[in-house]
């Protein structure tokens, strides 16, 4: 009764939750591509696109994805053996023990008609699938824990998914060694299965219970070792007629079987106390529970995933509806599991260690974004966080070629960077020097004469520890480094264009006005050619110091902004 | 004679050829590289926003060569610039190294300041010699005029890059003028390309860039021989996109020095990833040598 009302109620919360998520990838909008579509024709391109591909040529295509990279998984063994091995594990023994073993009136019942879960090769397979799942948790667990290397910290998400998998696993094994070692079992089946009586055959009964505790691990409270050679040929000869064509030896269930003998010595006591059952609800209740909350959690992958790499072989982005890569876009959040590859190849992972912002690391990156499409407004302070991560980025493409589920993080990238640029927070450059270039504007503006106290911010930061870096204060402004910078020849009236010109923004930190300097358009425009750092009479690092100075903006800027901003995204990313 | 081939970021993805045509030509003239997966950002991108970043980023590079016991060959001119500014900078100060090393070591990683770091170009004319190229070229080019584009990070800093003299270089010219081609002289020769301001200031980036290019065109040549990425990509993107309203290209294509020495030596087009058109256009300048 328990059992059929969760089995329906998880199924329920399951198929509800799978189209909520499914609806999101019409709903959440990434990249300018997607900004003006209405949900509406998104569905509506995603329908023609289905349809005339599964009614095309491209069928054939879809058919070996499905088996090669699906079922097979060959896009990510081509990618890492690794992780390949591990996921093949859990997946394929996962899957084997799904269908055989959980749906077993439903498949292995219809498939073959004399099947018993008791039997061979049922029984030794069931097993086995077990073990491969565990070993690819274990294999699992070693990366995550124990590997070195730069990966990402495994998180709440990731450790749900491996727990609920174990609680699953364990559960099921240990209830079959409980059930190998039950009595109550034992009896039974006797009962069922043997057709003997306790009164009228009590002494074939006590050599078959002989037998079965000798041979296969029963526990009983009546009969105990050292055993009598003839009772045990008598039960061996009961069970050969009246048990063997139902139940193999349960030395095939290898696992249960090893876990009979660990718990051997207290098995009577699990047997009375009803240690099976609780284990039994405690099995199908993860089970359900990982039903119901699989659109919500990172299981949702054997959803979105195996979609990814079909749309993946068939759509070709260059020509694609607008919609559908809007639409593919939104499924690629769901389809990545976080595994970290991508952080492990990033080329500027290296970053992290001195700026301590996850969203440097695309695997992070790409959790931020999930969460940031998943809600309707979004404060400042998170803003900046993946705006300063999704710049430090140098597009060199690894992530997107080493992501074992083909997600084309790339493209990912270029559509959050226009959102955010939509947002009014447009790369660094840009963003720092509108930030700075408005505070520089009011110091100008007081209409009287600089004051000639130092601001605070001492130009100290990075490289500025370095005593080149304070090299600015033996300029004696003879104006080489404007006169040769060409951006400044560029423009007719520089000043206005740029700001403070390169030998004004010596000339203001030698005052210790470094607010202005850092204000100046004039480092944003800079090349860095170098060439007023080469040509200075006076050894003066002027380009160096420049880039000292846009550091130091970049944290003031930072700090500046209002924390208090909230942001409605409902146009775009959500 | 090997190296560790520093790719950088730019290059493998977003501009294959110039990987494929060095790597012909290196191994043409038995260079032999050694590809080191680990490689990461040479830290260029990084210096706006946090030097201290960049030069660990920088730092991660030059260990992981020591590691193989190997100096670095760069592609990039940013990527060779910013790594010899940083193995300089740690050199300098050893307790920028400590620290440095202190995040290394989370990698297994140690950088002892032994590194040194060469452009393509440097190898290519000090380490392989003019001579050696003389001897491997089969056809020479006639009466086809280049505008060498030394590039900023190449030549500035110079007491840090020692790459050639910064006002009057001859290291690029020379190995142009091998190839048979004529190398001339223009006054925006050592100007910058424009490219580390796409994205943050289009206009101003595209301004400096058509300088160079009717810098170029009016001097007469054909091609602008670039040897970096950035560079490369920049003036393809101004002769391709057309951006600003701009309608001229002053008949000026850019190319890759190690396209156009490829095919004096007798690679194929495709190894050297030449598009027909300039593919085509170059070999009619090409004669038997």
């Amino acid at each position: 009764m328990l059992f059929t009302f969760c089995l329906y109620l998880s199924l329920a919360v399951f198929g509800l939750g799978s189209l909520f998520k499914a609806f999101n990838w019409f709903r959440i909008k990434i990249g300018p591509g997607a900004r003006d579509i209405p949900v509406s024709t998104r569905i509506g391109a995603a329908v023609n696109g289905s349809i005339s591909t599964v009614f095309s040529k491209k069928v054939f295509l879809l058919l070996k994805v499905l088996i090669v990279d699906v079922l097979f998984q060959g896009w990510m063994l081509k990618r890492s053996f690794f992780r390949w091995a591990s996921h093949m594990c859990i997946w394929g023994g996962f899957a084997l023990l799904l269908v055989m073993h959980g749906l077993e009136q439903l498949v292995t019942g219809a498939l073959f008609p004399d099947y018993a879960s008791t039997l061979n090769p049922f029984m030794f397979l069931r097993d086995l699938a077990a073990a491969f799942v565990l070993l690819g948790i274990a294999l699992v667990l070693y990366r995550r824990l124990l590997m070195k290397g730069s990966r990402p910290k495994s998180t709440a998400r990731d450790y749900y998914a491996i727990t609920v998998l174990a609680v699953i696993m364990v559960s099921g094994i240990v209830l079959e060694g409980t059930q190998i070692t039950s009595h109550v079992i034992f009896r039974d089946m006797v009962e069922q299965y043997a057709g003997m009586d306790e009164q009228d055959d009590a002494s074939q009964l006590k050599a078959l219970e002989s037998y079965w505790v000798e041979a296969f691990g029963v526990v009983s409270p009546d009969v105990q070792g050292p055993m009598d050679a003839q009772i045990l040929a008598q039960g061996e000869e009961i069970h050969i007629a009246s048990c063997a064509d139902c139940h193999s030896r349960p030395q095939w269930a290898f696992l249960g079987y090893g876990v009979a003998g660990a718990i051997r010595p207290f098995a009577f006591s699990l047997d009375r106390t009803g240690f099976g059952t609780f284990l039994w609800y405690v099995h199908f209740l993860t089970c359900f529970l990982g039903l119901a909350l699989l659109p919500f959690s990172k299981f949702f992958h054997v959803v979105a995933t195996p979609l990814n790499l079909l749309i993946n072989a068939v759509m070709d982005e260059k020509k694609a509806h607008p919609a559908n890569i809007a639409t593919k876009r939104a499924l690629e959040l769901d389809a990545c599991t976080h595994c970290g590859d991508c952080t492990v190849r990033c080329s500027v992972a290296i970053a992290y260690r001195q700026i301590p912002n996850p969203a440097i690391l695309p695997s992070e990156k790409l959790a931020a974004l999930r969460k940031m499409a998943s809600r309707k407004k979004i404060g400042y302070r998170e803003i900046r966080v993946i705006q300063e991560g999704n710049h430090i980025c140098t597009g060199c493409h690894r992530c997107t070629d080493v992501c074992p589920v083909g997600i084309n993080l790339e493209a990912l990238w270029h559509g959050l960077g226009d959102d955010l640029a939509h947002l009014g927070y447009p790369r660094l450059e840009i963003w720092t020097r509108n930030a700075m270039g408005a505070m520089f504007e009011t110091a100008l503006q007081e209409g009287r004469p600089l004051l000639l106290e130092p601001s605070d911010g001492n130009v100290s930061e990075g490289y500025g520890s370095q005593p080149q870096m304070q090299s600015f204060s033996v300029c004696f402004g003879c104006q080489t480094c404007t006169n040769v910078c060409p951006v400044v020849a560029i423009f007719e009236n520089p000043g206005e264009q740029v700001g403070l010109l390169p030998h004004q923004i010596m000339h203001a930190l030698a005052l210790g006005r470094t607010d202005l300097a850092m204000g100046s358009g004039m480092l944003w425009d800079c090349v860095t050619c170098y060439l007023c750092q080469e040509e200075c009479p006076q050894g003066v690092y002027v380009t160096d110091v420049l880039y000292v100075l846009k550091n130091m903006a970049c944290k003031k800027a930072a700090e500046a902004g209002n924390a208090a901003t909230q942001h409605e995204i409902g146009g775009h990313l959500g | 004679m090997r190296f560790a081939f520093f790719l950088g970021c730019t290059t493998p993805f977003h501009l294959k050829a110039y990987e494929t045509s060095s790597r012909a030509v290196l191994r043409g003239l038995d260079v032999d590289l050694v590809d080191i997966a680990r490689f990461g950002c040479c830290g260029y991108p990084l210096k706006n926003v946090d030097l201290k970043a960049s030069l660990l980023s920088t730092a991660r590079n030059l260990a992981l060569a020591r590691k193989e016991d190997l100096h670095i060959l760069c592609l990039c001119k940013c990527g060779f610039g910013t790594l010899k500014q940083g193995a300089a900078a740690l050199l300098k100060d050893p307790r920028l190294l400590d620290e440095m090393n202190r995040h290394l070591e989370k990698e297994d990683l140690c950088y002892d300041g032994r590194c040194e770091v060469f452009h393509l170009l440097t190898v290519l004319h000090k380490h392989v010699g003019l001579e050696m190229i003389r001897k491997k070229i089969r056809k020479s080019y006639k009466d086809l005029k280049i505008a060498t584009h030394y590039g900023c990070h190449a030549l500035r800093p110079s007491e840090i890059v020692r790459f050639d003299d910064s006002v009057s270089p001859k290291l690029f010219d020379e190995l142009v003028d091998t190839t048979g081609a004529e190398s001339v002289a223009w006054p925006e020769k050592l100007a910058c390309c424009g490219g580390p301001l796409l994205g943050i200031n289009d206009s101003l980036s595209f301004k400096l860039t058509e300088k160079k290019l009717a810098g170029a065109g009016q001097a007469g040549a054909r091609f602008i021989a670039t040897a970096c990425p950035f560079c490369q990509i920049q003036f393809e993107t101004m002769q391709r996109e057309y951006p600003f309203g701009r309608r001229e290209n002053h008949g000026v294509r850019p190319v890759l020095y190690p396209q156009l020495l490829g095919l004096c030596m007798g690679l194929d087009k495709e190894t050297l990833g030449l598009g027909n058109e300039d593919g085509s256009l170059l070999e009619q300048f090409l004669v038997a040598a």
